[in-house]
């Protein structure tokens, strides 16, 4: 398939550049950041994106989805990424939706999808249990109970935990903590008995939570997939993750780049436009050619997933490490660049940074895939 | 059935009939490369023949024009026929800088007269062509070389010299910057000239490199001189005179693009992985036995990856109509500074013994005479920082840049 946009693409790209530019730009986040927003997000903003047909971007049709495809929810990602809007979009468009149509039967796809489509269920996705994500370390027991299961144990870093009618979790119902085998994926309800969620306040200001699990019960119809084999079917959901937020880390490095050069283009000292010295030049040169290897990286990997679901788990770990190297990079040398202001809170570009933070930290940095990588490759 | 795949039919067909068994072994590199002219030895008579049968079909530059020694094809017809010569890992009949460089500028700023004359022979393998462009004191700084070309009433007196110039020693002729006008600005007095190089006026001398022999000579001009004309309408000049910097930044785009591209070698075929792996060896749980090597190792995977989806996203937006431009120059930069990294890493995985200059335990020192050679790919053809001024200025639009 060829590396570029089709027609279809390009004019969804330009729809929600616009809509992003005029609802939801920075100024958006930061008076949730200011006003302590519960949620992270505004709800009624996420009610007219579902009405664009964002919410069930990867939802098909017959379940009142867009049906886009991977490549068309990654430059909704990518759109987001520049803007820095907050939304439940990742979490429950991308990673939510894509656990219920490649895992769940067609009851629980009934169930949920629609209303995913209408903007109406939020979901999350609870995977980590410590600092750094490590699936394959998943602690948490899932213990027999009668005809169900019990569940205990710790999640963090969970992406609207807090507000999320339903909860996605990986948890062991065999094997010991490092092992791929004897994972279950299960899909509880947040109300449920036994949940304690704690908002967490992150640096980039929007919605998390840790959440304990304390003996949760949940039934054999709340299984996702099959019983102790989940490993492959969490890996495939989180590829999908892992390559939406390597589109936005692409789309948040692009902006930060494109502020950068525009204040490099106006800030004078010694009489003088700050672009015009070679130092400066050379280091913005490089960043664009390093930027420019990004965006191949995850248009390849939203295409591979697209094309060819269960084995795009490499290129979206290329895409991953890749998108989130390269966007700390952007990020430090915008604010190295914008000088004094950009270590202001007026100014904008700080947002960039911590948001990058976040989101290159999310199911894997770049280190972790670049691990994995070289595993896959004999050395 | 189209008409690409009745072209493949027929393109198999006929590369069953006429390519040799031996042109069949896939081979390249330097040993096994057919430069042709006129002092060209053939290594073998099915050298030659793959040569003769290919050039009378047009197919040694199947995008040029018929009337050109080409054979008019599409460039979807010639990706056909490559892939058609790969699938029976035919040889390429004949490689020259006279079809990656001064054919496209001919085609390009020539007139028909010159392309007439001076094409057939290069696509037939007679003539071997060298380039004349950097000058000791013009390296990064190429627009202010100085070799001297005089209006001399019937022909062009050149005196100056180059370097840098591939296989001079063994070409027949040269195509050359040459300043005709000191008067004016530097970019403004350049003309790009044809140069026989059989005759009293024209010296070569070869220069070794760092990592042994090398293609590389210098080459004198002492009272050398071209004529006005070749024949009737054939200029030694290509292009208008004093505007020979059109020509050579056009070839330099295209060179960027050969270098930074297949040429770079951003994935050859040794991988430092591979290599650390078979000498420092692997752990229990199969990773590299090297934590701080193994992870720059697959970081620079990881880039190298990324960067053939960016040549290849390149040429797709290329097809899509998108224009590549000032691209190139990213390019360049990139996957020569990659192919550099790379090189450092399979040195570091190889350790002590890929230290080894001469024996045949290392085919006398193959890798560090490769690394070293990595070593000028972001020297060569425009520097790294060339090229990044280059992107400062035209993509970026920096001021002052």
């Amino acid at each position: 398939m060829p590396l570029v946009l089709t027609e279809e693409q390009e004019m969804l790209r330009e729809s929600a550049r616009g809509f992003l530019d005029e609802k939801a730009p920075v100024s958006a986040l930061r008076k949730l950041r200011d006003e302590s927003n519960a949620d992270g997000f505004d709800r009624g903003l996420w009610k007219e994106m579902a009405e664009m047909g964002w919410a069930g971007i990867l939802v098909d049709e017959a379940h009142g989805g867009a049906d886009f495809g991977f490549v068309g929810a990654g430059l909704i990602a990518e759109e987001m990424g520049r803007t820095l809007s907050a939304s439940p979009f990742l979490s429950t468009s991308i990673l939510a939706a894509t656990a219920l149509k490649k895992i769940a039967g067609d009851a629980q796809q009934q169930e949920h999808l629609p209303k995913i489509a209408a903007g109406e269920a939020l979901f999350a996705l609870a995977v980590d249990e410590g600092a750094k994500h490590r699936p394959a370390a998943t602690a948490m027991q899932a213990e027999k109970h009668g005809n169900g299961f019990k569940l205990s144990g710790s999640k963090t870093f969970v992406a609207d935990g807090a507000v999320a009618d339903k909860i996605i979790v990986a948890a062991r119902s065999a094997g010991a903590p490092g092992e791929k085998e004897g994972l279950t994926l299960f899909l509880v309800d947040a109300a449920a008995g036994g949940l304690e969620k704690e908002r967490t306040v992150m640096v980039d200001s929007r919605g998390y939570a840790r959440l304990d699990f304390n003996g949760v019960e949940a039934t054999g119809d709340d299984v996702l997939g099959e019983v102790d084999n989940g490993y492959e079917a969490l890996e495939g959901v989180l590829s999908a993750g892992r390559a939406g937020l390597a589109a936005e880390l692409s789309g948040a490095a692009q902006q930060a780049f494109a502020m950068t050069t525009d204040y490099l283009k106006e800030r004078k000292q010694f009489g003088t436009e700050i672009g015009t010295f070679q130092a400066l030049q050379h280091r913005a040169a490089h960043l664009y050619s390093e930027l420019e290897l990004v965006k191949s990286a995850v248009l390849k990997a939203l295409q591979d997933l697209d094309a060819m679901y269960g084995a795009a788990g490499l290129s979206c770990s290329l895409a991953k490490a890749k998108a989130g190297e390269v966007a700390k990079l952007a990020s430090q040398e915008a604010v190295q660049m914008h000088g004094g202001i950009g270590m202001t809170d007026e100014y904008d570009i700080g947002f960039y940074m911590k948001r990058i933070r976040a989101a290159q930290e999310m199911f894997g940095d770049a280190a972790f895939h670049a691990d994995r990588f070289a595993k896959l490759r004999g050395y | 059935m189209s008409d690409l795949d009745a072209f493949r039919e027929e393109a198999r067909a006929w590369l069953e009939e006429n390519c040799p068994q031996e042109m069949r072994d896939g081979a390249s590199g330097e040993a096994n490369v057919c430069w042709g002219g006129k002092r060209w030895t053939f290594t073998s008579d099915a050298q030659k023949t793959w040569l003769e049968r290919m050039a009378a079909k047009g197919w040694t530059v199947p995008a040029w024009p018929k009337e050109y020694g080409g054979a008019g094809l599409s460039k979807e017809e010639v990706k056909v026929l490559k892939s058609e010569m790969r699938r029976i890992k035919a040889r390429s009949p004949l490689e020259s800088f006279g079809i990656w460089m001064l054919g496209p500028a001919l085609l390009k700023f020539g007139t028909h007269e010159q392309k007439a004359h001076f094409l057939p022979p290069i696509a037939r393998g007679e003539i071997r062509w060298a380039q004349g462009y950097s000058e000791p004191n013009s390296g990064s700084d190429l627009a202010s070389l100085q070799c001297k070309c005089e209006d001399r009433g019937e022909h062009w007196l050149i005196n100056g010299q180059k370097i840098w110039t591939s296989y001079a020693d063994e070409a027949d002729w040269i195509f050359v910057l040459v300043r005709t006008d000191p008067s004016v600005t530097k970019h403004n007095g350049i003309s790009f000239i044809l140069v026989d190089m059989d005759q009293e006026g024209v010296s070569t001398k070869p220069i070794k490199l760092i990592s042994g022999k090398s293609p590389f000579c210098e080459t004198f001009f002492d009272d050398a001189t071209a004529p006005k004309d070749y024949g009737p309408g054939v200029s030694a000049i290509v292009g208008e005179i004093n505007r020979g910097w059109d020509v050579a930044k056009y070839l330099l785009t295209h060179e960027r693009e050969m270098i930074g591209g297949g040429g770079g070698g951003a994935m050859g075929a040794r991988s430092p992985g591979e290599i650390a792996a078979g000498k420092i060896g692997l752990d229990d749980a199969g990773r590299l036995d090297d934590p701080i090597l193994r992870g720059k190792i697959a970081q620079a995977d990881i880039d190298g990856w990324a960067f053939l989806l960016t040549m290849e996203r390149m040429k797709d937006e290329a097809k899509a109509g998108q224009g590549v431009g000032a691209k190139s120059s990213m390019l360049k930069y990139y996957g020569t500074e990659l192919n550099k990294r790379r090189f450092e890493l399979m040195m570091d995985g190889g350790g002590s013994d890929e230290l080894e200059w001469e024996g045949e335990r290392t085919n006398d020192g193959e890798l560090a005479r490769q690394w070293l050679r990595t070593k000028a790919n972001s020297i060569e053809g425009g520097t790294s920082e060339v090229m990044l001024n280059i992107i400062a200025k035209r993509v970026l639009e920096l001021p002052g840049a």
